[in-house]
């Protein structure tokens, strides 16, 4: 892997940053194992999905600018997010004034992606096991917009890359729901349409619990918060993790769901 | 046109279907399952994504050139004895068929599926006219005969469970009202549907696809009900809008071939009906219905004028199975439905763009490659700047604001992250609070990422 010391620009996804701390952690942490000079940029903030998918360009805009003038210079950019990552590479067109959009573009990677694509299955490492059954949570921008897995729409190979990076932790069950089907978080598609969004997130947990599964993990948190957040209200038992806190070793290995952000 | 209706609001309607949850959930299975078998279908096919691409560029293809197309179908369907008429809108479409029906002297007349005719209010016309009008597709005259509109464009009465047919049925044709068996049900369909068939002084149908160079069109069904109806009567009269053409019979095979399988998974439509000539005796009239269509030519719309009427792209969004065909609020629903609707009148439909989670998924079932979700997610750019919009678009633009402020964001969040716990719960989910009518809200870490970062350095 010639790729190492590679400088990686990290960016997290601001609600992960006071949220979900543990998921960007994890990444940091899982990327730094590979050899990766990983840098945080300060004065990170919202990659502008929001206001791109609610068709407000010029507030967007800003952020753009913002996203492509703090990461223009790394060798690659990672996120904890495959929408973050999604938007940043396929919505800033038209909307980014910054010349060096272009050149950023290619380096855009979503944590698996880069792992998978760019690292290597081969050359990966992971210093945990997790002897458990995980129902692995595909969220729509990762397989249909980054294509990190076959959408099960068309007539293609089946392959996963985020399958075939949580594979390589010692003792993992992948399940995968019975569905390839959204969630119902869509962004502020879960307030607009705060009815049909919750029975879609409902909808998703009760496949996956049919699936003798009590942990869900995937590589959007958005997605995870949503369905967290029923659940909880529900009183399903149900834990929520990013890929990365499971590939980091940050997920107790047990079945007992604990709070990993008691540390905090 | 714009302005003579309110403006329609989806998550409302889509709250109201939900609300009944054991019938949300029976309406997202009956399609899940229909989508199961076009995936079914489809795979069968090894050469599907290639076929998607050629129908995809001939349809492009054929837009990019449909005067020619158009002209050269009226020249072929005139040498062939066919009479074509031009309807610029719905009501010179209303009224063209009203006056051969005139002229004919027809009174009763059989319909095979014809969602333009819905589009143009065709049936209400007619029938103040006092002809009497039957649709003969089954699921189209359930819907009829219940004083309702189509839900969906290939199952009209899919919102219906076989119990509301019984009853319907044993309103208008005397069956037993506590026997929701389909047999008896669809037995008591078709002998009422014969006498209508034997009745009828004229058919109106639909065009599937109409063949430039051939001057012919072929109509899809899988009742036979079209081939019934323009059996006996001398007179038919052919609908179609005019981005229905196809240039030659030769592309014909293609279309075909993905059509049924994207519908409901079947291999072929049971009856793929052409017609090239009226009948010894009998006259034939195919009417090109623009009503709006022209003008989504050359724009951002453009591709949407590709559609063929399948209803994938129905089946496979997690909305529609959810929130049902009437909470569109406009005669094709789904996402083909939220673009055609929001392209003619993003006022009233502004709800529309909205109503997609951007799964992308109908962009992957769409037989002609449709870029619906993309075409939604532009259209919200319109959208949000209608008037009903203010609120959401304030809010959004303070959001921004604060967002282009990352350190007043951090110490916003932080004071957020801090106070958040200490808050009594009915201040948290107060009634402001959408996000949390359903689910809790996610518990703020003690330290946000970038605390964590400063300190490990």
């Amino acid at each position: 892997m010639d790729e190492t010391g590679k400088k990686v620009g990290l960016f997290v996804p601001c609600y992960v940053n006071d949220f979900y701390p543990d998921a960007a952690l994890s990444t940091l942490e899982v990327l730094e194992a590979h050899g990766f000079d990983v840098e945080y940029p300060e004065n990170q903030s919202c990659c502008g999905q929001p206001f791109l998918n609610n068709g407000m360009i010029d507030e967007a805009r800003p952020l753009a600018d913002r996203f492509v003038g703090l990461f223009a210079d790394y060798d690659y950019v990672v996120a904890p997010s495959s929408s973050c990552i999604g938007a940043a590479k396929f919505r800033y067109d038209g909307v980014t004034t910054d010349a060096r959009y272009p050149l950023l573009r290619p380096k855009l990677y979503e944590l698996c992606e880069f792992l998978h694509d760019v690292v290597g299955v081969g050359n990966l490492r992971f210093d945990c096991s997790f002897p458990r059954r995980v129902g692995l949570h595909n969220s729509c921008h990762a397989i249909r917009e980054l294509g990190l897995a076959a959408p099960s729409e068309l007539n293609i190979s089946h392959y996963s890359k985020i399958k075939a990076v949580l594979a390589k932790v010692e003792g993992i069950e992948i399940v995968e729901p019975s569905r390839d089907e959204c969630c119902g978080f869509g962004g502020t598609f879960s307030v607009q349409e705060a009815d049909v969004s919750a029975m879609m997130g409902r909808d998703r947990i009760a496949d996956h619990i049919a699936n003798g599964v009590d942990i869900m993990a995937g590589v959007d948190m958005s997605c995870l918060m949503h369905m967290e957040g029923l659940a909880k209200r529900d009183g399903t038992k149900m834990q929520f993790v990013h890929v990365a806190q499971i590939l980091a070793g940050r997920v107790e290995g047990n079945s007992e769901i604990e709070d990993q952000r008691e540390e905090f | 046109m714009s302005g003579r209706f309110p403006p329609m609001d989806h998550a409302k309607n889509a709250a109201e279907f939900t609300a009944d949850s054991e019938r949300a959930h029976w309406h997202d299975r009956a399609l899940w399952f229909v989508r199961q078998k076009r995936d079914r279908a489809a795979k069968s096919v090894p050469e599907w994504e290639s076929l998607r691409e050629a129908a995809e560029t001939i349809k492009m293809h054929t837009m990019e050139h449909l005067g020619f197309y158009l002209e050269r179908f009226e020249s072929q369907a005139r040498r062939n004895g066919i009479e074509v008429l031009w309807a610029a809108d719905a009501e010179e479409f209303r009224h063209i068929v009203a006056e051969i029906l005139r002229e004919h002297g027809a009174e009763k007349v059989v319909k095979s599926k014809s969602m333009l005719t819905e589009e143009c209010g065709l049936n209400p016309h007619l029938e103040s006219l006092g002809i009497e009008v039957t649709d003969t597709d089954l699921g189209e005259r359930i819907v009829q005969l219940a004083g309702d509109h189509p839900s969906h464009i290939v199952l009209p009465a899919i919102h219906m469970k076989k119990e509301d047919v019984a009853d319907i049925f044993s309103k208008y044709l005397h069956t037993d009202p506590d026997n929701a068996d389909p047999f008896y049900l669809t037995r008591a369909a078709r002998d009422h549907l014969r006498e209508k068939f034997l009745d009828a002084d004229a058919a109106i149908t639909g065009i599937n696809f109409a063949l430039a160079e051939e001057g012919g069109f072929v109509v899809c069904t899988n009742e036979g009900n079209a081939d019934l109806g323009t059996a006996l009567p001398n007179l038919h009269i052919a609908c179609m809008g005019l981005e229905k053409i196809i240039p030659s019979a030769q592309d014909l095979g293609i279309f075909t071939r993905l059509l049924a399988r994207s519908a409901t998974g079947q291999a072929i439509t049971t009856y793929t009906s052409h017609f090239l000539k009226p009948k010894p005796g009998g006259r034939l009239y195919v009417i090109i219905v623009d009503n709006g269509r022209s003008r989504l030519l050359n724009t951002r719309h453009n591709k949407a004028l590709s559609c063929i009427r399948c209803g994938a792209c129905m089946n496979t969004c997690p909305v529609y199975r959810r929130s049902g065909g009437h909470s569109y609020g406009y005669v094709i629903p789904g996402p083909i439905g939220s673009v055609l609707a929001g392209a003619r009148e993003i006022e009233r439909f502004a709800s529309l763009p909205f109503a997609c989670s951007l799964c992308a998924s109908c962009d992957n079932v769409c037989p002609v490659r449709i870029d619906l979700h993309a075409q939604l997610y532009r259209e919200r750019r319109a959208a949000i700047n209608v008037p009903s919009y203010g609120e959401k678009r304030r809010l959004l633009h303070l959001a921004a604001w604060v967002m282009q402020r990352p350190k007043l964001y951090g110490v916003l969040m932080k004071t957020v992250r801090f106070v958040l716990p200490l808050l009594p719960r009915a201040l948290v989910y107060n009634r402001f609070n959408v996000w949390g009518r359903e689910r809790e809200v996610p518990e703020p870490a003690k330290r946000s990422f970038s605390e964590i970062y400063r300190e490990r350095r």
